[in-house]
């Protein structure tokens, strides 16, 4: 570094009229963090401010485009080694703020995303303003990190803007848009971006002069008759706690804490601080904490990864326009992101029936966006314009990428890949939404293989923000790094594996099913099973799963996968015979639940139970010995995924188990789930699986040498990746 | 254009168009403005072009809305184009298309431009409904009002009859004549018998049911999915009668003359909603873009004559102008398409072009000549396959540019006839 050491400084200070404008810009970062520097550099600005006698007030802005505030420095949390440390870390930030609080006026001017920390900040100067740039928010996100805001949000929030809406922020982690803060009166004012130093200046000289205050905010009657009596709170917590339970079901600390620490701050007898930066010092040494942190850390490493390891690094080829082959759920999901991404679409299929059915479904995807405010009715105009059908390959002919996302055969999917390549252009990128055929195998009948490889959305594609994104052998780099860089661009988190049956995400949920359908051999209850891995903290459990993606799907998939692996991938009796007497599960609105005629899903449809091998005749397993059963299976086949060089990193493993197939992410994933449990742990308990059903639970070769040298896949302390 | 050497020639590549569909169907919940955005999307899509390529777009309605009166700056606002491409709507009643076929020619053929999609789009569901000029004063006076009692003694003022919203007539603003009243008096000055246009009438419709059957006329149409389920899908032109019989058009009570008349809702193009576009290049830009072009303008004329005589006939002053401009006479011609607002003016514009007296106001020594109904609208016209006002001079394009090339022809003229008194020709060619 060149740079004189003045201009390294987070936070500069300039004066300006008697006003101190401090500007946060992080040097070499794109978002401005409380790095221990940042800190610092505030702590003696607010030094300067509270003795020079000739500031009057402050003025805070950040330097950055689109970001004020990110929050804390989260690597800072690793550092933590006991709750005691974590604890004075928030009590650190309750007096540096208290101090600016308590000083001279600060006026504070978002501009971008404003988080956590930044929020914190926010709250503790004496006016606020954000603009009505789109990038503008405002967010404690700090739960979704298993912790609580730690330097005074749970105490300054509800006191600003009331305990409903300041609890529907904090719980949750929501975002905060610039025109729903002045509302809240969470900012007092909004502005255009071009004019908020201007005016930001000029409040500061207003509020140093007494010439403008804060005018306390107007309560609503519902405010007026919760909000403003212990009563009226005691009805909201009440009601807040039920609802965290029944959102959560009780996995997560860190909500049911923020819940406690806000209270503390109305009730007459405890300090709110202090219960604020006790619990942060508590939830902070949690695992679910340690393992979302890390998820953090995790994804935010994945998203500088390529996916290839090749100097120098291609350049990303644009896709401006996509087209894709089936307009069914896959199909027009695909397109329902493409568009809002800013992709022109294409949406192919057989008839004019099916095109319409596809383009009823990327609207309802649009118009869930309408409804919420998240667009306006000509941006939903546009979205809707953007996504065009059609039954011949008009269309195709300046298409960038093509994805098919038709049946999963063979046959098929070869007769569709000489067709698309006979109308794109030579550059055309061609990826199949293949979720089980190898994508070698597909490239086979390709002129160009190295333009072909797997793009395995997950469905409901909107909502599911995996892409797993599957390279061939022969891949061109560039072909990679530019889907890669569309799948990103797509909203998805990406991982790049290697080609191989079931692929990852499929490959380890195969074992994992399986499990769940041999106790249904066996006798167990379809409902012991989901509840025990959805109290493992599963979304669902694996035999609703089945029901959801299609026992069709899930049978083919199984079928592919038990070929290529054998006795450890065979399939279960039972899911073969509910499959035989044609129930598909949800699709069909007949699978191993009940589903009314508008597709909603009942309880266990116990006539299944006559296709079992044990019919209506219950056995019991202990729901630990059922975790066990499925989650072992699921661990075992994703180290072995890693071994195989199907997985390039333990991180990314964890991050598809997570964002693909549920895997609880405060647990962080298979791999960070063995590295908990001690490898030693984990092949003592396979073994003892092994025993008792053998040739499904054999440990991976590498999860032994690393239980005989006591490794990890992790680094134990420090920043994990 | 041909009258100056300096101008290059114009390349039409390609054209396409919504299928058209009556008044209050299908197309019922589009407006205008949708229908153009989705046919020039389609036009992008079909032909594979990217909106980076495309200068312009030129586009014509006749019905605006009030609210969004540039059509054509609504139809590039879409996220296909950059929204840096320029963007103008033209108006020439039933020949706007044309013109902004036209505008989009000159500019390319002037070197302003290399690409530019033009056209136009009608919805005749959903046309501007106003209020009365009494209740619109009031309005007026209570938006001016600075208080409550203000407001209220505006209101106050209005009457019973001011409520009665307004409706746009299809009428002549200066003669106070309706289209069809205007057709009726050509009928009689013209001496077009009722058979006579109940029998075009029914040659239009059999004509173009041939074409949609064989897929002549359907090429140039692609398939709407009609939000918001999409589950009513527009394939076909609706208001082609396949079964049409002479007995039926002969059974219809004339609408404009009770007595005397011979205009029939059958021998009149209906209320139609659709949108057509064109896409021109310059020669260059096509052969460097890698586009074959269907077909070349060669020339195009208008003109116009008093509203009051005989409204719809200034096609027959055009086309003699075209020709001209051309250096070609009728017989050099391939195809003839001529709209056909009313089968009464299609047959009174081919006996235009024949008579001695309109060859002398056209400046012409001897009539045109007679047209080779073998070479007319071949795959029939507006009566049969609709006529949504701003997007007819489109249709008719692209109808005679495929049908050109389908036959191997080499020259080809349409004709429109406007309200106004106002003509539209233009004679394209293929090498």
């Amino acid at each position: 570094m060149t740079a004189p050491v003045a201009s390294q400084r987070a936070i500069s200070m300039e004066i300006e009229n008697g006003i101190a404008v401090l500007t946060f810009d992080t040097p070499d970062a794109p978002v401005n963090t409380f790095t221990t520097a940042a800190q610092a550099d505030l702590l003696s600005a607010f030094d300067t401010i509270e003795h020079d006698p000739s500031i009057r007030a402050a003025v805070i802005l950040s330097g950055k485009r689109d970001n004020f505030i990110a929050g804390a420095d989260i690597e800072a949390f690793l550092e933590f080694r006991t709750a005691e440390d974590a604890e004075r870390s928030s009590r650190d930030g309750h007096a540096k703020f208290a101090a600016i609080a308590d000083g001279k006026p600060v006026v504070c001017a978002i501009n971008g995303g404003c988080l956590g920390g930044g929020t914190e900040l926010a709250l503790a100067c004496h006016w606020r303003i954000a603009t009505d740039a789109p990038k503008t928010s405002i967010s404690l996100p700090e739960v979704q990190l298993g912790l609580i805001p730690g330097a005074g949000g749970t105490q300054r929030l509800p006191a600003l803007i009331g305990l409903q809406a300041a609890l529907d922020m904090i719980l949750t982690g929501k975002t905060v848009r610039a025109k729903k803060a002045l509302q809240l009166g969470l900012v007092d004012e909004m502005v255009h971006p071009s004019i908020l130093r201007r005016v930001a200046l000029q409040r500061a000289t207003e509020l140093a002069a007494g010439t403008r205050r804060r005018e306390p905010r107007k309560h609503g009657a519902g405010e007026m008759l919760l909000d403003e009596n212990p009563i009226g709170r005691a009805i909201v917590f009440r009601k807040a706690r039920e609802g965290v339970l029944a959102k959560t079901k009780g996995l997560f600390p860190a909500p049911l804490a923020a819940l406690d620490a806000v209270a503390a701050g109305y009730s007459s007898d405890g300090d709110g601080y202090q219960t604020e930066a006790r619990l942060f010092g508590e939830l902070a040494m949690t695992p679910e904490s340690q393992e979302l942190v890390f998820l953090f850390f995790a994804t935010t490493a994945l998203k500088r990864d390529m996916g290839v390891e090749v100097e120098p690094m291609p350049k990303p080829l644009p896709v401006n326009k996509l087209g894709i082959l089936g307009a069914g759920f896959m199909g027009a999901g695909i397109a329902s992101v493409a568009s809002p991404a800013g992709t022109i679409v294409r949406m192919k299929d057989a008839d004019t029936a099916r095109v319409a059915k596809g383009l009823a479904a990327v609207r309802e995807v649009m118009r869930d966006k309408l409804v919420k405010k998240q667009i306006t009715r000509t941006q939903f105009d546009d979205l809707m314009l953007a996504v065009s059908g059609t039954t011949d390959y008009t269309g195709f002919g300046n298409a960038d990428l093509v994805i098919e996302a038709v049946f999963e055969d063979l046959q098929v999917k070869h007769q569709v890949l000489r067709e698309i390549e006979s109308v794109v252009p030579p550059r055309a990128i061609v990826a199949s939404n293949t979720s089980t055929i190898p994508i070698g195998r597909i490239a086979s009948a390709s002129t160009r293989p190295e333009r072909v490889l797997g793009m395995h959305f997950f469905s409901p594609v909107h909502k599911m923000p995996l892409l797993e994104l599957i390279t061939h052998e022969g891949n061109d780099p560039q072909v990679v790094v530019s889907a890669v860089a569309y799948g990103r661009k797509l909203g998805k988190t990406v991982i790049v594996v290697r080609d191989g049956p079931g692929f990852y995400a499929n490959r380890v949920l195969s074992p994992y099913v399986n499990a769940a359908g041999l106790m249904l051999d066996e006798g167990v209850a379809i409902d012991a099973i989901d509840d025990a891995l959805v109290k493992f903290g599963f979304p669902v459990g694996p035999i609703t799963l089945v029901d959801e993606v299609g026992l069709d799907v899930a049978t083919k998939s199984g079928a592919i996968v038990s070929e290529a692996f054998g006795a450890r991938m065979s399939p279960s009796e039972s899911l073969q015979a509910v499959i035989k007497a044609g129930r598909l599960g949800r699709k069909g609105k007949r699978g191993f639940y009940q589903y009314d005629d508008d597709g909603k899903k009942g309880g266990v449809d116990v006539s299944v139970y006559d296709l079992l091998p044990t019919g209506q005749r219950r056995t019991t397993v202990p729901a630990a010995r059922i975790v066990q059963r499925c989650v072992y299976a699921m661990i075992n086949e994703a180290v072995l995924c890693l071994e195989d060089g199907i997985l390039r990193s333990a991180r990314d493993g964890d991050i598809g188990a997570v964002f693909g197939i549920g895997f609880p992410p405060f647990r962080g994933g298979p791999f960070r789930f063995i590295d908990r449990q001690g490898a030693t742990a984990v092949v003592s308990v396979l073994d003892e699986l092994e025993r008792e059903f053998p040739g499904r639970y054999q440990a991976a070769t590498s999860l032994r040498e690393m239980a005989e040298q006591g490794t990890r896949f992790y680094p134990a302390t420090g920043k994990p990746v | 254009m041909s009258s100056s050497g300096s101008l290059r020639r114009v390349a039409i590549i390609t054209g396409v168009r919504t299928p058209f569909s009556k008044a209050g169907t299908l197309f019922k919940s589009l407006s205008a403005i949708e229908l153009g955005r989705l046919c020039v999307a389609e036009l992008m899509q079909r032909t594979n072009l990217n909106g980076g390529d495309i200068d312009a777009i030129v586009f014509g309605t006749v019905v605006q809305n009030v609210q969004a009166p540039n059509i054509a700056r609504e139809v590039s606002l879409m996220p296909l184009l950059p929204k840096g491409v320029d963007a103008w709507s033209v108006s020439r009643a039933c020949a706007s298309a044309n013109q902004a076929i036209a505008d989009a020619a000159d500019q390319i053929a002037r070197g302003h431009m290399e690409c530019v999609v033009a056209g136009g789009a009608e919805s005749l569901s959903n046309v501007p409904i106003l209020h009365s000029r009494g209740f619109t004063d009031v309005l007026m006076a209570a938006n001016k009002a600075k208080n409550f009692s203000q407001k209220l003694s505006a209101f106050s003022k209005v009457r019973p009859k001011d409520l009665v919203p307004v409706a746009p007539a299809i009428s002549e603003p200066t003669t106070g004549e309706s289209m069809g009243q205007s057709a009726e008096k050509m009928a009689k000055l013209n001496n077009i018998s009722r058979e006579a246009q109940d029998e075009f009438a029914l040659r239009s419709h059999r004509l173009a049911a041939a074409g949609l059957r064989d897929g002549r006329l359907s090429a140039e149409m692609f398939p709407v999915y009609v939000p918001p389920k999409y589950d009513r899908i527009a394939t076909t032109d609706n208001g082609v009668r396949e079964d049409s019989a002479l007995e039926q058009l002969a059974a219809l009570k004339p609408v404009f003359d009770k007595r005397y008349g011979s205009v029939t809702a059958g021998n009149a193009s209906p209320l139609t909603d659709g949108a057509g576009a064109v896409l021109l290049m310059s020669e260059e830009r096509a052969a460097a873009l890698g586009y074959k072009p269907l077909a070349y303008i060669r020339s195009y004329a208008s003109a116009a004559l008093d509203p009051g005589e005989q409204l719809l006939q200034a096609p027959v002053l055009a086309a003699p102008k075209a020709l001209a401009r051309a250096g070609l006479t009728l017989r050099d011609l391939d195809l003839i398409e001529m709209h056909e607002a009313f089968a009464a003016q299609v047959l009174s514009n081919l006996h235009g072009f024949e008579s001695q007296l309109w060859a002398e106001r056209a400046g012409l020594t001897k009539p045109l000549g007679e047209v080779d109904r073998a070479k007319l609208n071949v795959m029939g016209g507006s009566l049969s396959i609709g006529h949504p006002f701003g997007a007819t001079g489109a249709r008719v394009t692209t109808t005679l540019c495929n049908e050109l090339a389908r036959r191997g022809g080499q020259f080809g003229m349409l004709t429109v006839c406007a309200a106004g008194g106002l003509g539209f020709a233009m004679v394209v060619e293929r090498v």
